[in-house]
């Protein structure tokens, strides 16, 4: 671990580590070297928010944590798990145990009610109906949401889809919430009432929430935020404490 | 069920194109169902009419369907009666054989001698009663009855010809056809160009019946050539010309009955028969009549080997018409089959490319990739249930109401003008093929672009605008 990784903190370890994690793309014949020998650590039950310009590489560092893209180079620890090892079918299983995932457009399935998008990650993993039927009317209430539960997502608003989206995210149980830019698409009072809202999730769930934000709201709100710049931490916040770099 | 239900759904999120699919896929399968329909009724109604005719099955001489036509000393069956007999107490047989019917088949030359006029002719000796019970036949249920075979209750020397033999023999005023057209006369040098008593002898040769339509101008006499080699006569009353079909085989085609036709052929010597026609209940019962025919025949091979031939083998123009319809059936199958594929291929195509964020976003919520091919798949496997039923459901429509109209078509081969009939319902191995076909090929048509949805790279699908 350098000297750029956050601390392990209470008595859970921590839910992401990555070490030397390097990523490019290659267009045609550039190639572009996107995240350089990374090395970061996703406490337990914490809001961590990495900040950086548009570029930086924050949405290719979410997605490599949250198992929708592979490094280069550099191993990365989810859950206790190297994800590196896994084939697509395991790494698809292992999201739908781990992950939660909040989009920036909300991305919930336009065919399926608020309900069903809740549920959808519970079929996924064969729960039973009793178990769902117990566990999805207490994340919409969770939200906000116990009477919109039969709305289709066109039939709500913003901030409702992203409630919807939260309590997916939720559904399962997960060690990791993904979040990318999640206020982003929202009025300011909705995004601070949405933020309000996943910072209860973390209290009430213990869940870790990583999001990429440019809000200052997100950010004060956070508990770690790491400071990402051309695809290298230049430093790490711990809520209370100095700069960890 | 959840693949089920959300392929459901997100074929009605787009309800315009999937029903233009749906359409195109049900007027397919509604023109093969159509069609499929119309053909069988053609097969039907030529199975109908060679069954009614010549029997399922004939047992001959074995070399007389080849080598035997016209031939009936050399390749006739001798003791008929207790093959017929033998047959009839067969315990399996009597449940399947409806009629058990010999039939003498020869060749020869009929002459109206009061016209001055013959040709050479195919004649045929039946057993009057047996032919029309073989005209009953009707497995198939078909709205058109065959007409009484006129030669029962009629005199023993009665004879029905082809009209193609009336005209020629000059019977058709005597037999008041129809639209018979004679030929055109040679101009006669008239009496004054000639001495006065060749004129008289002249107009003295013309026969007084050629003129008159009275019994005596419909008879013809029948030559032929008897067992032993020597020529033989006999005089007929003609007491109906029928219309075979066929211009060849109407203009020699004489039906008369068996017992006189055996007595121009073998004279006093035993009679014998050129075929034993079996008809059958049904037509699926040919190969278990043929194998229980064959330990019967064994007893009677002893001096003459005998054989069996279905209706197919002896009627090839069947067959060929058969083949025919089935190919252009196919034709047409695998043309409406390429332009479902195509057209369900698009629909699927564009379904992907629209869906292509919410195909990342199953993927990042855990499913996995065979997970995305078996919903795009199932929509296409829906939509091609859908479109087949609904084709299947229109065919019966504009079947019942076609069938309905009393329009009427002429089989190759047939005389009478028949109702056209488009046999879809109960036709359940061409619906339940033309369904599953058709959704073979909608399943088809969606892997490729299901497969190709699976292989999306995820984030690049979740960045897709």
């Amino acid at each position: 671990m350098t000297d750029q990784t956050t601390s392990q903190s209470g008595s859970q370890g921590p839910v992401a580590v990555l070490t030397q994690v390097e990523k490019t793309y290659h267009m045609d014949s550039i190639s572009v070297p996107v995240i350089k020998g990374v090395d970061i650590l996703v406490r337990h039950a914490c809001f961590t928010v990495l900040l950086g310009p548009s570029g930086s590489g924050k949405t290719t560092l979410l997605n490599m944590i949250g198992c929708i893209d592979r490094p280069d180079k550099g191993e990365i620890i989810v859950a206790d798990c190297k994800v590196g090892d896994l084939n697509d079918d395991a790494l698809s299983d292992f999201r739908a145990k781990n992950i939660g995932f909040i989009f920036q457009n909300f991305n919930l399935l336009p065919v399926l009610s608020a309900y069903e998008n809740i549920e959808y990650p519970l079929l996924l993993a064969g729960a039973s109906a009793k178990k769902r039927g117990d566990r999805v009317p207490k994340l919409l209430d969770a939200v906000g949401l116990g009477d919109k539960a039969k709305n289709l997502p066109g039939q709500l608003s913003g901030g409702q889809r992203q409630r919807v989206a939260i309590a997916r995210a939720l559904a399962r149980k997960p060690k990791l919430v993904i979040a990318d830019e999640p206020t982003a698409n929202l009025d300011s009072q909705t995004g601070a009432a949405i933020l309000n809202l996943m910072r209860r999730m973390v209290e009430r769930y213990q869940i870790s929430f990583l999001f990429s934000s440019h809000d200052p709201e997100v950010i004060k709100a956070a508990d770690d935020t790491i400071f990402l710049k051309d695809g290298t931490i230049r430093g790490i916040r711990r809520k209370g404490q100095e700069d960890a770099s | 069920m959840m693949t089920l239900s959300l392929a459901l759904r997100n074929l009605l999120r787009n309800r315009r194109r999937s029903l233009a699919t749906l359409l195109a896929m049900a007027i397919g399968s509604t023109s093969i169902l159509l069609f499929g329909g119309y053909s069988t009724n053609i097969n039907y109604t030529m199975h109908t009419e060679y069954v009614q005719t010549g029997g399922h099955l004939q047992i001959q001489h074995r070399d007389f369907y080849l080598y035997g036509s016209g031939n009936p000393t050399a390749y006739g069956i001798a003791d008929y009666a207790q093959i017929i007999a033998a047959i009839q107490s067969d315990e399996v047989l009597r449940g399947m054989v409806l009629v058990a019917t010999p039939t003498l088949q020869f060749g020869g030359i009929a002459g109206n001698y009061a016209a001055s006029v013959s040709r050479t002719i195919i004649g045929n000796g039946f057993v009057a009663e047996d032919i029309n019970r073989m005209r009953r036949w009707n497995d198939f249920n078909l709205r058109s009855a065959s007409p009484a075979f006129a030669l029962e209750g009629a005199a023993a020397d009665a004879a029905i010809v082809g009209t193609g033999v009336a005209r020629v023999l000059q019977l058709c005023d005597a037999l008041k056809i129809a639209r018979c057209p004679k030929p055109e006369k040679e101009p006669k040098p008239d009496g004054k160009a000639l001495p006065d008593d060749i004129a008289q002898l002249s107009l003295q040769e013309v026969p007084a019946a050629a003129a008159g339509a009275g019994s005596g101008a419909r008879r013809i006499e029948v030559l032929a050539g008897n067992s032993k080699g020597a020529p033989n006569v006999t005089s007929l009353e003609v007491i109906r010309a029928e219309e075979q079909g066929f211009k060849e085989l109407d203009e020699v085609y004489v039906m008369m009955h068996l017992a006189k036709t055996q007595q121009l052929i073998y004279g006093k010597s035993p009679p014998k028969v050129t075929s034993i026609i079996l008809q059958l209940r049904h037509s699926d019962q040919i190969p278990a009549a043929m194998a229980r025919l064959t330990p019967i025949l064994t007893r009677f091979s002893a001096t003459q080997p005998l054989a069996v031939l279905d209706f197919r083998t002896l009627n090839p123009f069947y067959v060929q018409t058969v083949q025919l319809f089935d190919t252009i059936f196919g034709f047409i199958f695998a043309l409406i089959g390429a332009i479902v594929l195509f057209t369900v291929s698009n629909t699927m195509n564009t379904a992907v490319v629209e869906r292509t964020v919410e195909i990342g976003t199953l993927r990042a919520v855990g499913l996995r990739r065979g997970g995305i091919r078996r919903l795009f798949v199932t929509e296409g496997a829906l939509l091609g249930l859908c479109g087949a039923v609904l084709g299947v459901v229109l065919a019966l429509l504009l079947a019942g109401v076609s069938n309905q109209m009393g329009l009427t078509w002429s089989a190759p081969g047939s005389v009478e003008p028949l109702p056209l009939t488009l046999r879809v319902w109960g036709e359940t191995g061409m619906i339940l093929g033309t369904t599953f076909g058709l959704i073979c090929i909608a399943v088809l048509s969606a892997w490729w672009p299901a497969y190709r949805a699976a292989q999306l790279n995820v984030v690049d699908a979740l960045r897709h605008v």
